[in-house]
């Protein structure tokens, strides 16, 4: 990725995580990791958000909020899964009320693992998201024309 | 009467860095009623002991709350050395309490970060978690972890801290107290700070004991208890008082807390003076065949642990009464008449743990 083109918003909503991970993301946007400085901004209004981080894996009760979630965010967005719970599990796979991970639920672009993982670590999968997100854009945009064009 | 209305809140908002839902049931600006649910990130995990053989289970209750990693952890290394009758060596004990109150540390200030952020004194928040990180970069050198630990073992702990990272660990908190009496003088002496907190919430003691409150909650509320005096560890060897309230309200809670902040600092220096030479560890061996009640000051309060075990690999029970689960009832119990802009700092002044909770 060249350079950020705009400013992304994150939306960050806890799956079913041990919040090890949630306060590594909120870690991320204090002083010392300072996400700000690119212009990303925590925002709690999914409506607002272009990167939606998940942490912690999906079970019954969550995968519906989850999804919702989702839906709610206008198009084109970026899904990160946090933490190796919200890629596949992790530890409490084996949990009986754990389905899996957060691709259970939604389509995932962006798997961070570590168990936390790192600031260091979700920074650059934000970072990797930047650059989806700007593929997706383009596609947006493209289809968007054709459809202008045919109408 | 006026009309009543039902507001949900959460499971995602904007304050809960963790998904708890509480209907609230308006009377105009009014709450009348909270009826809270749970379930979001239930995982199940006090199951999982039949599926980890009880060495490798330490790892994974570690992981019911990233906060209080390490007290879990050692909570169930505990449990399950007093159910095979294991005395694990004085240095280990007092390693655990310097971890122990350096988890305390780290929780009351990421807590007061939030606290400052649900009423909307964005710098302050982080200057609360700027302060957070000086002793997570400590986790990090003692133990290797920022949030999850794994440094208990059944038997003592895995890692050992030399005297030079003792004494400059000790330095470093010295000059940290310093800038958090600058810090935390916001919250106690801020005119705006104080007109959010002073008066709101306000859990009497009769109501912290009917609603069995624990940790910080009760204590405001004047209550003097603290697991810690049962002299688990090395709290036996370490002299401390406990710390009340008196106003039973948001802003004792807070004040509690902060000079809970200002006791662990005191509490490590003692242990850091105490702490004798020698190994960190011993070797256990067979399987643990019996049961054991373990109970441990988190910072949000009283954990209750039971481990039963019948001689194999695999424990048969585990369970765990986590304190934010104790508070939920004190929390229903303030909500009751607040004003419905309160709920946030509400729910937040009992220092909800989902996590734990749900677990
Ligand atoms: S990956 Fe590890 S630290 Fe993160 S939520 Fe899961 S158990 Fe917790």
């Amino acid at each position: 990725m060249a350079k950020i083109t705009k400013s992304p918003w994150l939306l960050h909503y806890d799956g079913s995580s041990c919040n090890g991970c949630d306060i590594e993301v909120l870690a991320c946007l204090t002083p010392v990791y300072d996400v700000e400085r690119f212009g990303i901004i925590n925002t709690g209004n999914p409506k607002h958000a272009d990167i939606f981080l998940v942490t912690g894996g999906i079970n019954e009760k969550n995968k519906a909020v989850v999804k919702q979630l989702y839906d709610q965010m206008p198009e084109p967005k970026v899904v990160v899964a946090v933490g190796i719970c919200a890629c596949n599990g992790g530890v409490f796979k084996d949990a009986y009320n754990i389905i899996g991970g957060v691709d259970k639920a939604i389509p995932v672009d962006v798997y961070v693992p570590g168990c936390a993982a790192r600031p260091e670590a979700i920074i650059d999968g934000v970072v990797k998201a930047l650059g989806v997100l700007d593929e997706k854009q383009k596609a947006f945009k493209a289809a968007k024309k054709q459809k202008g064009e045919n109408k | 009467m006026s009309k009543r209305s039902i507001v949900p809140f959460g499971p995602q908002h904007p304050v809960l860095p963790e998904p708890i839902h509480l209907d609230l049931v308006l009377e105009d600006e009014k709450v009348v009623e909270a009826i809270p649910s749970i379930g979001f990130i239930h995982r199940g995990l006090e199951k999982l002991v039949d599926k980890r053989n009880y060495k490798d289970y330490l790892y994974v209750i570690e992981r019911i709350c990233g906060i209080c990693s390490f007290m879990h952890g050692m909570g169930y290394a505990e449990g399950i050395e007093r159910i095979m009758d294991v005395e694990i060596p004085d240095r280990a004990k007092y390693l655990r309490t310097i971890w122990c109150e350096m988890s305390r540390l780290h929780s009351h200030l990421l807590w007061l970060g939030l606290l400052a952020d649900a009423f909307g004194f964005e710098s302050l928040f982080m200057h609360c978690w700027r302060m957070r990180e000086t002793i997570l970069d400590m986790f990090e050198a003692s133990t290797g972890g920022r949030v999850i630990f794994s440094v208990n073992k059944i038997g003592g702990v895995l890692k050992d801290m030399d005297s030079a990272m003792l004494k400059s660990f000790v330095e470093m908190f010295d000059k940290m107290e310093e800038e958090v009496k600058t810090l935390t003088n916001v919250f106690l002496k801020d005119y705006t700070v104080g007109s959010r907190l002073r008066g709101v919430g306000i859990l009497t003691k009769e109501d912290a004991i009917l609603n069995g409150a624990v940790g910080p909650m009760m204590r405001a509320a004047g209550i003097e208890q603290d697991t810690r005096k049962l002299g688990y560890a090395a709290y036996g060897d370490l002299d401390f008082d406990i710390i009340t309230g008196k106003d039973c309200d948001s802003f004792a809670r807070c004040e509690v807390r902060i000079n809970e902040i200002f006791q662990s600092f005191n509490i490590i220096r003692q242990a850091v003076d105490k702490i004798p030479q020698g190994p960190v560890s011993v070797d256990v061996k067979g399987n643990p065949n019996g049961e054991a009640f373990v109970r441990l000051e988190q910072p949000r309060g009283e954990a209750v642990f039971y481990f039963r075990g019948d001689g194999t690999e695999h424990l048969n029970r585990a369970r765990v009464r986590t304190p934010t689960f104790a508070n939920i009832p004190s929390l229903v119990k303030i909500l009751e008449g607040c004003d419905y802009a309160d709920v946030p700092i509400l729910v937040l002044t009992i220092d909800p743990c989902v996590s734990c909770t749900e677990r």
